[in-house]
């Protein structure tokens, strides 16, 4: 799918169409659907409702995070540990949230401002904002992320729906399908956006160390993936810029 | 628990929490300041591990397809991806056929 020439983006409006043209043209529209369809059958085969199904995709606004809920709710599940794995697994929107405010925010925006467009960041969002969103003005980068946010996160609550009514007839293989997406997803479009050494450091490290950790029963493995893989490649990035500069 | 109730305490707060945090975390920083390249590496980082967590211990439907297919799909839709452009939507094309064909042909 071919990139939406950059426009002027004179005004937030414009900023916040263009955004949505990114959003349905990029990967991620395909993506979307195709997970949220997977999820709203899954929202079924558990016996939520479909309007609860709905709900948890624009409330949540986390795959994972939202698979592990509706498997986890099921009778005799036990509450606080299905709180704590929902808490775990979206460990990950703390430092895209970080990465992205300094790169879109202007002096003068207020913490408060920021809770809606951060809720619609998710590693989607995230993705085609830091590929596209330097390129306009600051003023209005902010209005470009609402608007890739609130298109994909739309076209996912509308195919959670097509989901839950789909479930019956979908292939027996659709549901493990719509499950691999996340994961090759994730894979291609961050390593599209890795320029620096930094990131595809990180990326390979992280890809690495990520199975040893889960399989070595340590805590919080996600967490400690994130932390030591990401140290690993900000020092090589030292590493090798100090190299540079002598 | 009501089924709400429990979307919200379970399902919304422990995502959002994160977004919160990272509203206040990333307050004042520059855009250039060396923190900031360390969180996007930490980003990156979270992401490669659910990558590689979802591949290695799938939740539900994923766990029927054998590990040795969900591998090949990973690797060569990533393949797919290198080859083609560094297009992100062949990588999961390529991917997505990978793992369809070898669940059909080793049993899903």
């Amino acid at each position: 799918m071919s990139d939406p020439a950059t426009p002027a983006a004179g005004t937030a409006t414009e900023a916040f169409v263009h955004g949505i043209r990114v959003a349905l043209t990029s990967v991620f529209a395909f993506v979307i659907v195709f997970t949220y369809i997977g999820y709203g059958a899954l929202a079924h085969d558990y016996g939520f409702s479909v309007g609860w199904a709905m709900l948890s995709t624009v409330l949540q606004w986390a795959g994972p995070a939202q698979v592990i809920l509706v498997t986890g709710l099921g009778p005799g599940a036990i509450v606080v540990e299905t709180a704590i794995a929902v808490a775990l697994s979206s460990v990950r929107l703390l430092p895209i949230v970080v990465a992205l405010l300094p790169i879109v925010r202007r002096e003068d925006t207020r913490a408060w401002q920021l809770l809606i467009p951060v809720h619609f960041m998710a590693v989607s969002v995230w993705v085609e904002a830091m590929r596209h969103a330097p390129a306009l003005p600051r003023a209005h980068r902010i209005s470009f992320c609402n608007g890739v946010g609130l298109a994909l996160l739309s076209l996912g609550t509308v195919f959670t729906a097509v989901g839950y009514y789909l479930q019956a007839a979908l292939p027996a293989l659709f549901g493990a399908a719509a499950m691999f997406i996340t994961p090759i997803s994730f894979l291609t479009s961050t390593a599209r956006n890795a320029r620096l050494l930094l990131e595809k450091a990180a990326l390979g490290l992280g890809l690495a160390i990520a199975p040893a950790l889960a399989f070595s029963g340590i805590g919080f493995d996600l967490l400690w993936t994130g932390v030591i893989a990401g140290t690993l490649a900000y020092g090589l990035h030292r590493l090798r810029r100090r190299g540079a500069a002598s | 628990m009501d089924p709400y109730l429990a979307l919200i305490l379970v399902g919304f707060l422990p995502s959002e929490v994160w977004r919160w945090l990272g509203i206040v975390l990333g307050r004042g920083l520059d855009e250039n300041a060396e923190i900031v390249l360390w969180v996007r590496a930490v980003a990156t980082a979270l992401i490669a591990g659910v990558v590689a967590r979802i591949v290695v211990i799938p939740p539900g439907a994923l766990a029927g397809v054998p590990l040795s297919v969900r591998l090949v799909a990973l690797g060569g839709g990533f393949v797919a991806f290198l080859l083609i452009r560094r297009s992100a939507f062949a990588g999961v094309l390529a991917g997505e056929a990978l793992l369809i064909a070898g669940a059909l042909a080793f049993g899903a």
